[in-house]
């Protein structure tokens, strides 16, 4: 299938490679860009971190995409190790922001003063309580 | 036309970048700073993706796994200090 491609005889088929390419990078870094407005206009930490852990690694993903199609299409190159890093952010990223979140949260960080249930407070309180009578 | 895409893509992630260099110095309290350190490490794997398809090189690529794996460390690592003000722990018994 690549060599058939290399010898230009489904030149139809490049155009429709180079397409993807371009829509998966330009596709990705706009999700970049739109998690960097998120962040800087989201009014707490619980907000910020939902819109830069969700929307820059799928944005970031879908460059990885990119890169990898135009290796693999136009250069002939199967990389490997940009699906391994496409999995590897698909599974700590969320993970590095649940923690961050939680560090947030137990270190005394505020939510938004106009956010209205907060059940994580009342679950501990709970649990204090039991603790206590106990 | 490819030329074009990937150059305006390197356009959008430098702002971002700075967008997110701007919630670093400003950011209220700590966990805001790590966030965005977190998110400016991932931005960086896309920059380097796409600076390899511009020098039409790969022999960055494996620097994207590498920024990936440092990224999640230190922000696991800030995360634990954050909440427990120690990042190992030494007694072995509790």
């Amino acid at each position: 299938m690549l060599s058939i491609w290399k010898r230009g005889l489904l030149s139809n088929v490049s155009v429709i490679i180079d397409f993807f390419i371009g829509f998966f990078i330009l596709v990705g870094s706009l999700f970049c860009l739109i998690a960097t407005i998120g962040v800087i206009r989201l009014p707490d930490v619980y907000t910020r971190n939902h819109a830069a852990s969700k929307a820059a690694t799928l944005g970031v993903m879908s460059i990885l995409l990119g890169t990898f199609l135009y290796f693999y299409a136009l250069e002939g190159h199967f990389n490997s190790r940009l699906i391994l890093g496409i999995v590897f952010l698909f599974m700590t990223s969320p993970i590095s922001g649940h923690l961050i979140n939680r560090a947030a949260y137990n270190s005394g960080v505020k939510l938004w003063d106009k956010s209205v249930r907060d059940d994580l407070k009342e679950y501990n309180k709970k649990v204090l309580e039991k603790s206590s009578v106990d | 036309m490819i030329d074009i895409m990937i150059r305006l893509a390197l356009v959008f992630c430098s702002i971002s970048m700075l967008g997110l260099i701007y919630r670093v110095i400003k950011g209220p309290s700590v966990a805001d700073r790590v966030i965005a350190l977190d998110a400016i490490g991932v931005n960086l794997v896309a920059i380097t993706a796409l600076i390899s398809i511009v020098l039409n090189s790969h022999a960055f690529l494996e620097i994207i796994l590498l920024i990936g794996i440092l990224a999640f460390i230190g922000t696991v690592a800030f995360a634990k200090y954050l909440e427990k003000g120690v990042i190992i722990e030494r007694e072995r018994n509790h």
